[in-house]
This record gives structure tokens, sequence and C-alpha cells, in this order.
């Protein structure tokens, strides 16, 4: 545990540990125990999902920037300096738009399913460890929690396209639960690779497992089973060149036609959540989580977890959209055989070089 | 389990709370004027003809038929990888056979064109 343990004062660790003792100290002299610990909680979780949604209005500035820059554009430039301030403006714009609801629209399932799309997205970062000991959740099943919140959101959209009564709506639903049921197979199968490795599916062990090697660099499985995740998250989180349920040269935006004001931003808060979530992910699974030399833990799952999701804007800004039987193709007959295989291959890697009992 | 899984829950709670607020605050700032042509499906464009609720292709179904095989041999595959360690080569022997069985099925739908999509 020597290269685990914090290197910094306490303070720099846990910048909240101070803040935090303080708090319960005062609350546990006027409240019974489980108060003071839930109270605390709910502090916690409020902060963390401030810091995602701030984060998140950051990540639509950055990657309206960064695709303009690759396709020899501008891009937003005109609110605040170099546009940083576009996004809050987007937000308050919407904040103000009238909330449109089709006569024609299912309208319970039509209200609820942007919530539907966004609780699961939000609730994930809950099971995200932060540093030691620097997490909201630490649960001994945590990867197969991550995985099963993140799937609910198939549901929030499939409701979303179905309830808006408009054929593209629903036909982007559609094709938003065949694509990702078909990449949730590979995805689960991959982030197998690495609970294997680690003997354990608690992020935290995962971990502590890659102190001394991330497991992306586990020769010759890491990489593939990384690429594999990676792709398959590209795919579950709906951005191009798998974002053919918003294919706006066929279907207009898919399953959000129909929505408009707070509830589609909503829906626009949540998929960049999950953009995040699934480079924080992949920085758990496969970079070494919060481990790194020099800077204190949090910021280097943040680093490693923005630095993901600028590859997936990068990819957005070069490739092309799939056609919707290629994406099928994709994921059914490449995909899953690669992460059976690597599954298989790190089984036997597994007996080779830790041993097995018997 | 409260203690571990608990603060989850309250997570769930909180985010549900989040996404309440906005919908709330937008709900009594925002104008509202509903009227025929503007609460139309798909205003400013073609109307749509015939009723949108119409029969959907199979092969999406025959994708969640697989999905459903693939997922639940993926959550089974959960704690033979915690526990493989332990368990060792006998286990990875029926993990393979298990895995061979399904991907019977795998090549069955394969060769019955159940993942092209024409």
């Amino acid at each position: 545990m020597s290269f685990l343990s914090c290197p910094f004062p306490a303070l720099v660790c846990n910048p909240f540990g101070l803040a935090r003792d303080g708090i319960y100290g005062l609350l546990a002299a006027i409240v019974p125990e489980p108060l003071p610990t839930v109270a605390l909680t709910v502090l916690g979780i409020a902060m963390l999902i401030a810091i995602i949604a701030l984060t998140v209005m950051s990540q639509v500035w950055v990657e309206r920037r960064a695709v303009a820059f690759l396709q020899e554009r501008l891009g937003p430039n005109r609110v605040g300096p170099a546009g940083v301030l576009q996004s809050v403006a987007d937000v308050l714009k919407l904040l103000l738009k009238e909330d449109l609801i089709p006569f024609k629209a299912d309208r319970a399932t039509f209200v609820v399913a942007p919530l539907v799309v966004l609780v699961p997205s939000l609730s994930v970062w809950s099971l995200i460890p932060w540093g030691p000991g620097l997490a909201i959740a630490d649960v001994n099943v945590g990867i197969l929690l991550v995985l099963a919140i993140g799937s609910f959101t198939t549901l929030g959209i499939l409701a979303a396209g179905w309830a808006s009564a408009n054929k593209y709506s629903l036909l982007g639903g559609m094709r938003v639960a065949a694509q990702l049921i078909s990449y949730e197979v590979p995805l689960v199968v991959s982030a197998l690779v690495p609970v294997l490795w680690a003997g354990t599916a608690s992020l935290q062990g995962i971990i502590e497992s890659q102190a001394t090697v991330w497991n992306v660099f586990v020769l010759p499985v890491g990489p593939i089973a990384f690429l594999v995740f990676l792709i398959a998250g590209i795919a579950e989180v709906n951005r191009s060149p798998f974002d053919l349920p918003e294919a706006e040269s066929e279907i207009v935006a898919g399953f959000h036609t129909e929505y408009s004001g707070m509830r589609f931003a909503l829906f626009f808060l949540a998929e960049y959540s999950n953009s995040l979530a699934i480079g924080a992910l992949a920085a758990v699974l496969f970079l070494g989580g919060w481990q790194g030399p020099i800077l204190p833990p949090y910021v280097w799952l943040f680093f490693k977890a923005y630095a993901v999701f600028l590859i997936l804007v990068w990819i957005r800004g070069t490739l092309p959209r799939l056609r919707y039987d290629q994406l099928m193709h994709f994921g059914w007959k490449v995909a899953l055989p690669i992460s059976l295989v690597t599954l298989g291959a790190t089984a036997v890697l597994v007996s080779a070089v830790q041993g097995t009992a018997a | 389990m409260v203690a571990s899984f608990g603060p989850v829950a309250l997570a769930v709670a909180i985010a549900t709370v989040f996404g309440l607020l906005p919908l709330f605050l937008s709900g009594i700032i925002v104008p509202k004027k509903p009227d025929s042509v503007k609460n139309a499906t798909y205003e400013c464009g073609v109307e749509t003809i015939g009723p949108t609720y119409i029969q959907f292709r199979t092969p999406y179904y025959l994708y969640a038929l697989l999905f459903v095989i693939f997922d639940v041999e993926a959550v089974f595959l959960f704690p033979w990888a915690v526990a493989y360690r332990q368990l060792g080569l006998f286990a990875l022997a029926e993990v393979a056979i298990f895995i061979g069985l399904l991907l019977v099925g795998y090549a069955y739908a394969w060769r019955k064109k159940a993942f092209e999509w024409t």
C-alpha cells in the first residue's frame, strides 16, 4: 500500500477532509448517528453533481471549439473571452424557452423520459473513486453496479422516442435500443478483463491492482480490451461515429426531435455527463484510475477522464457517421468475438502469470 | 449493506431532485401559449402520413433476444472473474463449456443471417 498512500498532506489528498470532520463533529453533538453521516453524504453528492454540471458546461464549449478547429471553422467566440460563456448563455436561453409537449404525445411518458435519462447518468458518479477513500460509495460489486445503472439510460431514450408520437423520434428510439443492447455486450465483456486481472469487482480494488502496471499495458490483452471498451463506450453514449439515433441527415434529431427548453437541456446534460463517465470508467479500468505522480489523485482522475473525452471529440471531428447495418455488423461480428477471445486469453494469462489454485 | 449501497440510493434521489429543480424553475418563468399548430407533431415540418405506432421490423427483436442471452452470460461471468484465482483451471474449463454452448447459438444466429440488415 506504500504507493497507494497519499504522498501529500491529508488536506491535498482530500480537500474536504477538514471541513468534513468539522461538520461531522458539529452535527454529532446535536443529532444521533446515522443522521450526521447521511447529512455529509448528501452534501458530498450535491457537491459532486454540481462539479459534474459545471464540467459539462466546459465540455460543451471545449467540444464546439475543438470540432470547429478540426473543421477549420471558428466555433463560438463571441460570448465572453474566446466564447467561454457560450454554454452559460445557452443554458439561460433554454431555461427561458417554452416547454412544448405535442398534443399527440403520451404526456406522462414524455415528461418523465428526460429524467430517466439524466438520473442514471449522474448517479453513476457516486461510484467513481476520486482518490484513496475518496468515493461517495465504495461497493464491492462497483463495476457491475456502474454498468447496471448506466444501462437505464436506454430505457429513457426509448421512452422519449416512443412518447413523442413522431415517426422520426420513434425510429431514433428503436435504433438507440438496438444499438445500445448490441454494444452493451462487448462493453461488459471487455470490462471483465480488468476484473479478472484484479480478482475483484470493486473499483478501488481494480485501481489498486494497477499500482505498478496500468491494465492498458498488460500485454497482449490490455490494449485490445481497452480499444474494444472505448469503441463500445462511444456507441453506448451515442456519440459520433455511432450517433445513428440522432442522425440529423436521416431522422431529424431522433429521439429528442420534439423536445424543447429545459427538457432538451437535460438530454444534453445527460449525454455529456455520460461521455465523461465513460472516460472516468476507462481511466479506472485501464488507465490506473487516480494514480499518478506529483499531482493529487482527484486531479489525475479528472485529467484522464477529460483526456478520454477529448479523444471522443477528436474522433467526432474526424470520422463520418457509420451506416446502420455497418454498426450492427461491427458490434456483433467483430467487437463481440474479439472481446470474448480477449477474455479467454486473459484467463489463461492470469493462470500463467499470477498462478491459480489447483 | 446499507452503509455501502445507501449512498448510491441517496445519489439517485439527489440526482432526481437536481433534474426536477431546473424543470420547476423554468416552469415558473417560461411562457405557456400552446396552440394547435405549434404543438402539432413535427411542427414546421411535413406532416407524417398514417399512424405513428406501426409494426416494426423483426430484426430489432432478434437483437433483443440475442442480447438477453449474452448479457445474462456476462452477468454470470462476473462472479467467475472475481473468484477465478481461487477456483483455478477447472473453473476455466467450466466457463469454456458455458461460453461454448452459447457460441453454438451464436453461430446458428450468424448462419441464419440474424446479423444481416437487409
